[in-house]
């Protein structure tokens, strides 16, 4: 077990020093730098330029920058916005909440709406359910979020007026009522293409855990279809899902950022797209780096959380 | 017992192993079919068409549905919707393919690379692979259209960029497992050099799964062309894309809900329609995969 964790951990931390590695070249190999935003400023001289770049030290080698900035990630020293000066890792955390909130409704969503599919596609299988089944999450996978997002608000805002078409609680409220009224249509939006995924996962797992012996032993000591189902397969399908939930997390925090945009949802991806607006160059590398290491964090939570369930790895 | 019992029912139509592949087939050919169709609409549409897609028209402005030649309205500056949508499927689809064709060529070359000379750089190549796999995709490729200049050129390389990396996974594992057969040793026993080893007796073996995974890229190169244009930091208007035709459509939802409706649905049929054809692929290439 103690060897399993510290092989994971020691992966994590390589992956996190390659993702550093991609971040700073993918956005120091862009024509113009950093600074690039500032050659069209008409109060800006050229002279001006070079100074600020020997002020923020970006005439100095590239690995010798890389290995500063680095430092100072670890360190919490995340930069300041060129937009307002403030810290980038403080404006991050300011909404960060907004964004989890968003992602832990949808993928709870997701998770209960497509364990049932799946489970019912396969003690069902090549029934009629199984087949719409089938071809709805291949259509679901299909459907730009925006779109779903755009046809949601026309539906149930503009016609049905069920819900708000945006922002996260209307200003002057904010009771927990309120919060979920403004979260049912972005997380729902946000969930559709994870639902099309985890049916179809869950389906292939519940169909491989029946045909396994403990499966045919529960039948042959008379147990009830729905008992096996509850107590023998759901549990060992829904394991490995743990896994799966940590390889989604890039799709669902790009499917966020877009819910995000159209729901004016304060969270980390809306303000990605107003730091681009901004050319905003610390807020957006900071954001980038972050989503990353959320994703290799959020995998390893993951996989350590399956090696605390499974017995099979706990007890090796 | 319920699943015995449900053995003992009389078999329906749909339960025919025959039928059941037609069925995927069916879906695949359908997905095919509307390609085609779409591809022959874009490519020979306009020209049936009675109005330039940039032709501005401000008496004709929000004209909705049906509304003479304006088979599918028009949009705030007048201009015909449908014309338009055939336009932009030029430019989306001819994105879309081209990204796929790029980053399934990096992808191979990695994957290939990576898995027949294993150790160290093997091991380095595919650290790197999980390294981008762990941004979400958006987020890099908005940070590379939002600075480089956003031609079409250069959206397609962007996207081909951030999206090889299944392929190269893919071909890696094929490629390892692949490499200790008996033909590879015969080979190079033969005194043949790494790279025709690599090229011609690897390779094409390798074929089948780097065509489904191609056919899936198109499907997600399109939708993630779709997603950059409607932020606005893909392709730019006035060229217009089935992303960027959306990219207003949220303020005219109320009173101009086909602005939206529209090109929306064409990116999902247009994707729907790879996707089909990828998991026909799939299923006629008999190529395995974890999930989905």
């Amino acid at each position: 077990m103690s060897g399993f964790l510290l092989n994971r951990f020691s992966q994590s931390i390589v992956l996190l020093v390659i993702v550093s590695m991609i971040g700073f070249t993918v956005l120091n190999f862009m024509p113009g730098g950093p600074l690039a935003q500032f050659g069209l400023d008409p109060g800006m001289t050229q002279k001006d330029i070079e100074r600020l770049a020997e002020q923020l030290g970006l005439n100095r080698p590239l690995w010798i920058q890389y290995f500063d900035w680095a430092w100072r990630l670890v360190q919490g020293d995340w930069g300041h916005s060129f937009r307002d000066g403030a810290p980038v890792l403080a404006v991050i955390g300011r909404h960060l909440f907004a964004t989890l909130l968003l992602m832990g409704t949808s993928t709870s969503l997701a998770i209960a709406i497509g364990s049932w599919i799946g489970i019912r596609s396969a003690t069902h299988r090549y029934s009629l359910f199984d087949y719409c089944a089938t071809v709805g999450a291949m259509v679901a996978l299909s459907v730009p979020t925006f779109w779903f997002g755009l046809i949601g608000i026309y539906i149930f805002t503009l016609k049905l007026g069920w819900v708000p078409a945006g922002n996260m609680y209307t200003i002057g409220d904010g009771s927990v009522l309120d919060y979920l009224h403004h979260l049912i249509l972005p997380s729902l939006v946000l969930s559709l293409v994870h639902v099309a995924i985890w049916s179809r996962y869950m389906r292939t797992a519940t169909l491989d855990a029946l045909s396994q012996d403990f499966v045919k032993t529960a039948r042959a000591k008379g147990l009830s279809e729905r008992r096996i189902l509850l107590k023998h397969v759901v549990g060992n399908a829904l394991l490995p899902m743990i896994t799966l939930a940590g390889v989604q997390l890039p799709s669902i925090l790009t499917g966020a950022l877009v819910t995000e945009t159209i729901f004016t949802w304060p969270g980390m991806g809306r303000l990605f797209l107003d730091s681009l607006g901004y050319s905003d160059y610390p807020m957006v590398m900071g954001l980038l780096i972050f989503s990353a290491i959320l994703v290799v964090l959020g995998n390893l939570v993951a996989d350590v959380l399956v090696a605390f369930v499974d017995p099979r790895i706990r007890l090796s | 017992m319920t699943a015995i019992a449900a053995n003992l029912t009389p078999a329906r139509w749909w339960h025919n192993r025959g039928v059941r592949r037609f069925m995927r087939h069916h879906l695949a050919l359908l997905g095919i079919a509307m390609i085609a169709v779409l591809v022959l609409a874009c490519v020979f549409g306009p020209y049936a068409l009675p109005y330039d897609s940039l032709h501005i028209d401000l008496r004709a402005r929000f004209a909705p549905p049906l509304s003479g030649h304006h088979y599918f309205g028009t949009d705030p500056l007048g201009r015909d919707l449908a014309v338009r949508l055939l336009m932009a499927g030029r430019v989306s689809l001819l994105v879309g393919f081209s990204a796929m064709l790029l980053s399934t060529l990096i992808g191979t070359f990695v994957g290939v690379t990576a898995g027949y000379r294993g150790g160290w750089i093997g091991a380095a190549l595919m650290r790197t692979v999980d390294g981008f796999l762990s941004f979400p995709s958006i987020f890099l490729v908005l940070a590379l259209a939002a600075t480089l200049r956003p031609s079409p050129v250069m959206i397609t390389i962007i996207i081909a960029v951030t999206s090889w990396m299944e392929v190269a996974r893919i071909v890696e594992a094929e490629v390892r497992s692949l490499r200790e057969r008996e033909f590879v040793h015969a080979a190079r026993m033969v005194g043949l050099s790494g790279r025709h080893i690599m090229l011609r007796e690897i390779l094409p073996n390798a074929t089948g799964p780097i065509i489904v995974a191609a056919s899936l890229t198109v499907a997600r190169a399109i939708l993630l062309e779709a997603y950059i244009s409607f932020l606005g930091y893909g392709i730019q208007p006035p060229l217009p894309s089935w992303g960027n035709m959306l990219n207003g459509a949220q303020q005219y939802l109320a009173s101009a809900p086909w602005l939206a409706i529209i090109p929306g649905a064409a990116i999902t049929i247009a994707v729907t329609s790879f996707n089909f054809i990828g998991d026909g692929l799939r299923d006629a290439l008999d190529v395995r995969d974890d999930h989905i």
